[in-house]
């Protein structure tokens, strides 16, 4: 059995600090990062389908309801549903263009987002338009999906401009 | 289901930081000075509690409720914490009314917080934008201003609405907050300064859009035997209702207007609904609240309204969600100065979230306590003694709660129990 070292023992001084911008109360900044491991799951396809220069929706296999996002179930009758390829030609629906942001977009501002719209599909698609001045952008306007050469598996692999 | 009313109610002044204080320590505070109007009320009587807050991220503490059950003395009664995104307090307020509805509590604490210091407005602004859908909607350049702005921009081409009519929203509820003590931010404005501040997301500017803030709010709900006991001014909550919508706005299939009794078929025949422009939830909501309260025409029938303002866009949306005017008329309706102090139905009288600020697992319970102090008629007694607030002898006012794009929605009719 080992011997007892209560002399010695002691928690281990590490050159470390903290950065501390108040005593009173005490105010202190730490860090906090994860690495998150995500699964696109059954929307898989659609990203892959980015990847291939193809945008991908979902249609009601009962009800014939379509989504312009795709779900792997419908929202009306709950019948699974069938990936449908969309026009790459819409309409904007709305928009906006964003001077401030989260964090993780900050540097990207200003950027203008859209909701795209196409007859006879019952739902809209968000992305971002580029290549307008905000001023110049109208809703009704004609777009065209472009695709990122290098996908990064992000729904912003696909992106429109002026049709 | 049995009656259920508010006794009394606390809050703290919300403000941008309060390092002084953790989330306990605010909580604490706004439940103390509920309990000092109601002296007879021990901690023994309470049954349990319900403790709201929105965001993990902003809290970096999970298991903050149990925290809060503990630091409130309340440890080892019955509690639970209740999310649901900007309308966690409201659903707060009413998950409370159900614990005293169903008969299983006589007293209850309801009590909600967020502390949004803690992190910087950029890094806030991410964290809200994580409720909404991360894998299509976030990552495109995740704003909930910017998703808000694509609503107005659309409400401005279907039916005329001005920059002028959001701006009036702004002007309004901040010149209430002028008598507001525990407001973040009150201010006088004209609309022209509200046009000039700086651009956040085309057409809404910084004057449209509210402040992040750190507060506490606690309501204190009991059974209508222990609500005479225990204040002589209960107010009775009349009316409960809630509604949902697809997390995404982009979700939202055309259907039929869900029609409120005092509306019909035929002033809607063209309008696709609820599209981005309304809040669909909003209004089956206010419609399962409007059936308990037994209201027939909210305008005629409300004396006040403490809505959801976050920005001054959902207020206008939500003027005509709760059917105070037609879907499309929102912005006429402030215009009108129909919701001022003293229009005929005054909205956010106290100031909103514009001008109170908006610490989301409190700002629910702020209105309700808000609320309960204008039908109670101690709208001075509570604001050191200014009294300009205080409406002419209110019977029954409204409030409003609303997460997400739409997704979740209170309403909770109350009334003058006395």
């Amino acid at each position: 059995m080992a011997d007892n070292n209560i002399r010695n023992a002691k928690l281990e001084e590490v050159e470390q600090g903290c950065v501390l911008y108040n005593l009173d109360p005490i105010i202190m900044k730490y860090h906090y990062e994860v690495d998150y491991i995500h699964s696109y799951a059954q929307d898989s396809p659609f990203f892959a389908g980015l990847a291939k220069g193809e945008l991908k929706g979902s249609r009601c296999t009962k009800c014939g309801s379509t989504f312009a996002t795709p779900r792997s179930h419908c929202m009306t009758c709950g019948a699974p549903t069938e990936w449908m390829d969309l026009p790459l030609t819409g309409k904007i629906h709305t928009y906006t263009t964003c001077y401030f942001g989260g964090q993780e977009f900050l540097d990207e501002t200003p950027f203008t987002l859209i909701l795209v719209e196409w007859p006879g599909v019952d739902t809209f698609f968000l992305s971002r338009l580029v290549g307008m001045a905000p001023e110049d952008v109208h809703i009704g306007m004609e777009v065209k999906a472009r695709f990122r050469r290098l996908s990064q598996f992000k729904p912003t692999d696909v992106y429109f401009v002026k049709a | 289901m049995r009656p259920v009313y508010m006794v009394a109610g606390g809050i703290t002044k919300f403000s941008k930081a309060s390092p002084n204080k953790d989330f306990r320590y605010m909580v604490k505070e706004s439940f103390d000075s509920a309990m000092t109007d109601v002296p007879d009320l021990t901690l023994e009587r309470i049954d349990g509690s319900v403790v709201s807050y929105f965001s993990d991220h902003f809290t970096r503490q999970l298991m903050a409720g149990i925290m809060v059950q503990d630091y409130l003395g309340l440890t080892p009664k019955p509690s639970r914490r209740i999310e649901s995104g900007g309308a966690t307090g409201g659903m707060c307020f009413q998950n409370a009314w159900e614990s005293i509805a169903s008969g299983r509590m006589d007293v209850v604490v309801a009590s909600g917080f967020e502390t949004m210091s803690h992190v910087n407005t950029w890094k806030g602004n991410e964290f809200i934008a994580l409720a909404s859908d991360t894998n299509f909607d976030y990552p495109v350049g995740g704003f909930y201003t910017g998703y808000y702005a694509m609503m107005v921009k659309r409400h401005m081409y279907e039916f005329g609405t001005t920059v002028e009519q959001l701006a009036a929203v702004s002007v309004k509820n901040h010149k209430n907050a002028m008598h507001n003590p525990y407001a973040q931010f009150p201010a006088e404005l004209t609309i022209q300064d509200v046009l000039n501040s700086e651009m956040v997301s085309d057409p809404l500017k910084r004057l449209d859009i509210c402040v992040m803030s750190d507060g506490a709010a606690t309501a204190l709900l009991a059974s209508e035997e222990m609500a005479y006991k225990l204040t002589d001014k209960p107010i009775r909550i009349t009316g409960v209702g809630t509604g949902t919508d697809a997390m995404r706005m982009a979700d939202r299939p055309s259907r039929e207007v869900i029609l409120l009794p005092h509306e019909n078929p035929e002033d809607y025949k063209d309008l696709k609904y609820p599209g981005v422009h309304s809040f669909r939830g909003g209004r089956v909501a206010a419609k399962e609240a409007y059936k308990m309260a037994g209201i027939q025409n909210p305008l005629e029938e409300l004396d006040f309204v403490e809505l959801h303002d976050a920005f001054t866009s959902s207020e206008i949306q939500t003027y005509e969600d709760l059917g105070l005017c037609k879907y499309g008329d929102g912005g006429k309706f402030v215009e009108s100065g129909a919701a001022d102090l003293n229009g005929k139905v005054p909205v956010n009288p106290t100031g909103g979230l514009l001008a109170c600020g908006h610490p989301v697992g409190a700002t629910g319970l702020m209105q309700a306590v808000f609320a309960f102090w204008q039908l109670q008629g101690s709208i001075g007694k509570h604001f050191g003694g200014d009294d300009a607030l205080q409406l002419k002898n209110p019977k029954r006012g409204l409030i409003h709660s609303h997460a997400g794009t739409g997704t979740y929605i209170t309403v909770s009719v109350m009334e003058r129990g006395f």
